[in-house]
Formats: C-alpha cells, sequence, structure tokens
C-alpha cells in the first residue's frame, strides 16, 4: 500500500473531468470513500426505521426552511436586535473579501496571535486559514478531521467527514511526519494525539472561530452541533470568539430547531443527536466566571442572495449541510470530494457553488451527475436538487445575456449545438420533414458513421434499422386488414 | 451603502409581492412519537446514553457523596472540581467533610483567567447538577450559571453529573415549552449525550476527542 496515495490540493488538475480521471484510477482512494459511503447509508437508513415519520418530519423540515425564506429580510434583523441587545455584534459582509476584513478587524483590535478554529464551512469559503496566515496569525483546525486535512495541506473532501479520504494508515504517516510522533495505526492513539496537541493550542488562542448551524432569531441564539467538543471549546475558552455564517442560516423560532436537529443529525451520521448541541446567547456576563467576554456573528452573503431571487433556486437555501445527499450520491462516492475543486462537494456542491464562484468558473458541475435521483429522495428538507441541475444545466446554455440571472450563466452555449437543436426540433415537430429523414436514415443507412464523437468512445455506433418503426407498423396494419 | 443594506435591500427585491409562508408547525411530529410513560424515561436514558459509553449509577439524594466518593477512588482520581455555592455542592462539602477518606474538593468560584493552566493540567475531574434530562435522545440539560461555569463540564476529562429521575422529560420540544426557553436564553445552554467522540479517521469511533473522556452520571430516583 502507498501511504502517499492521495490527491494532494496544491497540485490538483484544474477541470472537473481531469479530476475526476485521476480519482477513478486511484484506487486506495475510491476504496476509502466506498467504505465510508456505505456505512453512512445504513447509519441513516437505521435512523430513520420509521419511513412514515421520516417523511412527515421532511415535510415539516421543508416547511420550517421555506417558511425562514420566505421572510428572511424580516428575520434577519429581527436576529440582529436580538443579538445586540445580549451583547452579540452583529457584521454584514457581500463577499468574502469583506468577511476577512471584518475578522482581521477584531483580530487587529486585540492584537491576537493564535486564532482556533472550529468545524465552520463558511470559514473555508473566506480560506481564512490562508488569509490570516499572510498576516503572520496562526489558524489552526481543531475539529479532528479538518486538524488531519491542513496538517497535509488539503482541503476538506466531505462537508460532514473533512478526512474521509484518508485511511488510518495515511493519518499515521502524516502525524509522523509533521508531529514527530511514533507512528501508530491505532485510532485511539492517533486521537489521543491530536487531543494532546489541540488542548494546548485552545488554552493559549486569543480567538476562538466557529460556524453556525441554526442562527435563532426569535431568542438571538447561535446554535452548534457537534460532537468532539472542540466547538465548545472555541466558543468558551479563548476570551473572544467569532461566528460565522451563511445569511440563510437563519430560523424563525427556538421551537423550529427540534425537527430540523432530528433531521440534521439522523441524516448526517445517522446518529438521534450529536454530543454536544451548544447554545450561545450573549457573551459572559458580569459576575460568570468564565466564557468569551465579546462575541461577534459574521453574516456572509458570497452569492447567496443570487440564488435567493430566483423563487425555483432558492430552494438550494433550505440546506442544513447534512451531507446526506453525498453520501447517496453514485458519482460523489466515486470521484471523491476534491474532484469538484470547490469548497461544497457532491449534489449540494453542484446546485450552491455556481452561486458563489459563477457558473462559468464550475462550468461542468451542473452535469456531473447521472440525475438519478438518490441526492433529492435523501434530502432532509426535500431540496429538489436534480430538478435544480436541471434547470442550472439549462441557465448554463442559454445565449448571452446583457442582464444574466446567473453570474456566468451561459458559459457552456454554443452557437453550432443551439442551431443543431433547433434544427432538430424543427424536424420532429413536422410530419413532411421527419418521414423525409426516415426514409433517407434507413435507406442511406450504410453511410452512418462510425466515429460519432463522445458516443463511439464508449458504445458501438448506432446503426438505424432497415425500416423504420412506422413502415414496418403500417405494413404489418395492411396485411392484418387483407387476412382477416 | 452599506453591506447590511445591500443585502438586505437584495432580499426585499427579491421577495416583492410575495406572501410570507404561514407557520403550521404540528408539534405532534416531534413530540407523538417520542413521549414515554415517567416509569420508562430512565429505561430509556440509560441505555440511550449507555450507546454512547456514558456510565449510569443509580443513587437516592442521601446516598450520592458516598457513591461519588467510592466512583473517584476506583478512578484513582484525588481531586474534584466542584460548584460551592449549589445546593448540591453544599451538601456535598458537608457529607465529606472530616472525612479523611474523601477525595479533595476543588472550589471553581474565581474567574478562570486566575487559574486557566491549573484548570486545564491538573483539574482531573468535575462535577456539575443538570436542569434534567431527555429521554428520546439521552440528553442531559445543562445551563452553566455564574455558580457553575460552563467549563467546568468540558475542560476535565472526567465529568460526573448529577440528575434528578423526577426531571427526565420525554423530548425536547416539551422541555423547552414547559420552560419556556423562548422568552429568555442563558449565556449558554447545553445538551450533552454522552463523552466527547469523533470517528473523523476511517469512521472508526474513538472517545475522548477534545471533551471529557467520560461522562458519569448519578441518577437521583427519590429526587
Amino acid at each position: 500500500m502507498n501511504s502517499q496515495t492521495r490527491i494532494p490540493a496544491l497540485e490538483i488538475p484544474t477541470t472537473f473531468r481531469e479530476r475526476a480521471h485521476t480519482a477513478l484510477g486511484d484506487n486506495q482512494l475510491r476504496g476509502n470513500f466506498r467504505t465510508a459511503m456505505d456505512s453512512l447509508m445504513t447509519k441513516r437508513a437505521l435512523a430513520f426505521a420509521d419511513a412514515d415519520e421520516r417523511e412527515e418530519l421532511r415535510v415539516l423540515g421543508n416547511a420550517i426552511r421555506a417558511r425562514a425564506l420566505s421572510k428572511l429580510p424580516e428575520l434577519l434583523e429581527t436576529l440582529e436586535r436580538n443579538l445586540t441587545r445580549q451583547g452579540i455584534q452583529v457584521h454584514w459582509a457581500e463577499t468574502t473579501e469583506q468577511a476577512n476584513e471584518i475578522v482581521l478587524g477584531i483580530v487587529a483590535k486585540h492584537e491576537a496571535r493564535q486564532v482556533i478554529k472550529g468545524k465552520s464551512m463558511v470559514s473555508e469559503e473566506m480560506e481564512m486559514n490562508d488569509v490570516l496566515a499572510a498576516k503572520g496569525i496562526e489558524c489552526l483546525e481543531a475539529d479532528m478531521g479538518e486538524f488531519i486535512v491542513q496538517l497535509d495541506h488539503e482541503k476538506p473532501s466531505h462537508i460532514i467527514m473533512p478526512a474521509i479520504h484518508k485511511n488510518a494508515g495515511q493519518v499515521a504517516s502524516l502525524f509522523e511526519n509533521k508531529l514527530g510522533v511514533e507512528y501508530t495505526r491505532d485510532v485511539d492513539e492517533l486521537i489521543q494525539i491530536g487531543r494532546r496537541v489541540l488542548r494546548q493550542k485552545f488554552f493559549e488562542a486569543d480567538i476562538g472561530v466557529s460556524g453556525v448551524n441554526f442562527a435563532i432569531a426569535e431568542t438571538g441564539t447561535l446554535l452548534l452541533v457537534e460532537n468532539e467538543g472542540n466547538g465548545r471549546m472555541v466558543t468558551s475558552v479563548p476570551p473572544v470568539h467569532i461566528a460565522v455564517t451563511g445569511i440563510e442560516k437563519v430560523v424563525e423560532n427556538l421551537r423550529d430547531v427540534v425537527p430540523l436537529l432530528s433531521l440534521l443529525t439522523r441524516s448526517a451520521l445517522g446518529i438521534p443527536i450529536t454530543t454536544y448541541v451548544n447554545m450561545i446567547s450573549s457573551p459572559r456576563k458580569a459576575h460568570e466566571l468564565d466564557g468569551p467576554r465579546e462575541v461577534h456573528l459574521v453574516l456572509l452573503d458570497n452569492g447567496r442572495s443570487q440564488a435567493f431571487a430566483d423563487s425555483e433556486l432558492r430552494q438550494t437555501l433550505n440546506c442544513i449541510r447534512c451531507g446526506a445527499c453525498m453520501n447517496h450520491c453514485p458519482v460523489y462516492t466515486r470521484v471523491g470530494g476534491h474532484t469538484y475543486g470547490q469548497v461544497y462537494p457532491g449534489p449540494i456542491g453542484k446546485i450552491i457553488t455556481p452561486h458563489m464562484v459563477g457558473l462559468a468558473a464550475v462550468p461542468d458541475h451542473p452535469s456531473a451527475s447521472s440525475l438519478c435521483g438518490a441526492c433529492g429522495e435523501v434530502c432532509p428538507v426535500k431540496i429538489p436538487i436534480p430538478a435544480l441541475l436541471r434547470r442550472l444545466r439549462e441557465e448554463n446554455v442559454k445565449p448571452p445575456s446583457d442582464t444574466p440571472l446567473l453570474r456566468g450563466q451561459g458559459s457552456k452555449y454554443s452557437r453550432k449545438e443551439r442551431l443543431a437543436w433547433n434544427a432538430w426540433a424543427r424536424l420532429n415537430s413536422s410530419p413532411t420533414l421527419y418521414r423525409a429523414f426516415l426514409k433517407m436514415a434507413t435507406r442511406l443507412r450504410k453511410l452512418t458513421p462510425a466515429n460519432i464523437g463522445p458516443w463511439t468512445q464508449n458504445h458501438s455506433a448506432p446503426q438505424p434499422a432497415p425500416r423504420s418503426l412506422h413502415e414496418l407498423a403500417a405494413e404489418h396494419l395492411a396485411k392484418g386488414k387483407t387476412t382477416p | 451603502m452599506s453591506a447590511r443594506e445591500n443585502i438586505l435591500g437584495k432580499l426585499r427585491a427579491s421577495l416583492q409581492g410575495a406572501t410570507p409562508i404561514v407557520d403550521n408547525f404540528d408539534e405532534a411530529l416531534v413530540t407523538a412519537p417520542w413521549s414515554y410513560p415517567a416509569e420508562e424515561r430512565i429505561g430509556r436514558l440509560r441505555q440511550l446514553m449507555e450507546t454512547v459509553h456514558t456510565e449510569v449509577h443509580l443513587s437516592t439524594a442521601a446516598q450520592w457523596p458516598t457513591l461519588l466518593a467510592q466512583l473517584l477512588r476506583d478512578r484513582n482520581l484525588d481531586s474534584l472540581l466542584i460548584a460551592p455555592r449549589t445546593p448540591y455542592g453544599q451538601q456535598l462539602q458537608s457529607a465529606w467533610e472530616g472525612d479523611t477518606q474523601a477525595p479533595q474538593t476543588k472550589a471553581y468560584d474565581r474567574p478562570i483567567e486566575a487559574w486557566k493552566s491549573e484548570l486545564f493540567d491538573d483539574t482531573p475531574a468535575s462535577l456539575t447538577g443538570t436542569l434534567g434530562a431527555i429521554a428520546a435522545t439521552g440528553s442531559l440539560i445543562l445551563w452553566p450559571t455564574a455558580d457553575e461555569p460552563r467549563l467546568m463540564s468540558l475542560v476535565p476529562p472526567v465529568h460526573f453529573a448529577l440528575l434528578k429521575a423526577s426531571e427526565i422529560h420525554s423530548n425536547f420540544y416539551e422541555v423547552m415549552q414547559r420552560f419556556n426557553w423562548a422568552d429568555g436564553m442563558p449565556t449558554n445552554a447545553l445538551l450533552v449525550s454522552g463523552p466527547s467522540k469523533t470517528a473523523d479517521i476511517e469512521q472508526v469511533l474513538a472517545y475522548g476527542a477534545h471533551g471529557p473522556k467520560d461522562l458519569v452520571v448519578l441518577i437521583l430516583e427519590d429526587a
């Protein structure tokens, strides 16, 4: 076994197709993903043993998210008002650059040198680690999986299990090389090594950074779920806590989180609840003996308002980031998370990323799907992912427009292709043309080219029958009439 | 225009002409499948918590300090972090007072800044109360206070928690409604459902990731 087998983030080929090709040839990687995804699918199925209960809860989850989005501006204002009243400082950022400026401002104000970060996909969008490192500030990941990935200068390959592409042997070599510890493949020992290193960092850090799973407008509460305790550490130990989240993460009422929590943990990991559900509503109050003295919330747009602008695409923002769609995706399982080349991989990544980076930057994303429908079937908040993929495919071949609905839309538009499809439509909607075409195609069948682009790479060339079905049927019926 | 105004402006423009979706929250969906008669709750809580490696002991309102001293001795833990101003903290202190066999207690009675390294490096175990528990998911409810700070249930490697049997509720929704959580949340509210764990390497479950490696729950059956 080659313990170095992986797709290093810094050396990845440039296009989705090339990366997919590389990943498909990597048996180690494919084995790691296959095993993990099979296990996650089984666990989810066991956690939702009662199909009626599951389906009713999904409908409720969808309704809660849709309701929150239907009054999003008001809920964001309520959230801000309640958080501010309780002493949490709220910041708004349209772009990741603005969000990083806000974080850097807080870092500078406190002359912070060390930042410790709990798992946060929004901070990945911001590339916060690199931005802080460029200013000479250490920003260390505290989630075990993220820590492993950061240590190897990689990006997460799964939103819930960032290091799922690695096996224990690969982690063992990494720890041996980077941390100078003795080689061990024992997972308990590996975790204890991580614990020792990171405990010191929790202790030393000037600022803790976290994400948010649900921001509750009604009570002004930031809710985080996790199993390790790193989320509690980063939000409780350092003197300053910065939470970063997307503007869509808000829910209206505290009670709304009850079904969402159940859907989230069962869909993600097949467990009834995570070890910790951490609800934060204010900084340390007078007389309290611990907790951060300052808490900040950064609300990031980064393309979300573009998805929001269209009532169909808006459903993308229902997402509660459980990862079930990737666990059940036949494409993701085979090519792995790094192939997508973006923060969010898998089906949800294919529908959210175009809003963040523009369709032109990820032209193959909407097409990298067999449209098998598994993602839509398991989505706990019923995002119609296959329908949204088809919609994005359509947007991606639209002729260029001066006022595009989506940034980078029409990136796969081709005049030739459009003309060909228009001709095809004409042919199929005009009986005269259609019959003439059929006659030609069957009578001149010997002239069918043997090489038809990508089709003949994997299939034999089609060969029309000598007579069309239409002709054969007409003949058959005529015969029937003469011999009663 | 500020980022705030731009974002809210865009969102408002996108919603023009749309009506907000009506709140049709059906509470039966989150309560009916998760309701248990009082006598079944201890059993369910215990089963779920033990599945994730929590140690559960049954005790009484009078006996638990003796049991706790024994559990600490069994684990060779010579010191326990306590919240001295809480009723149970006071009960423990008077029960252990004068008992030379009893473990040392350490009081969390000053700001973290004054003793952070001692908490991290030299505090092997802690004791906290709970606000109750949730049978549906096997979760303890903790609302840290000025008297019982939040790091008590996080930093020491072994966390002992007291739970009154009468305060085990069926589900999270019921707890929120009965105690009017929506009217005001504390600085930090927690559900704790076992010792710290991770499955980030090969999906192999390992306990003691960053929080306590051991969670020991003492259920007071007569309280």
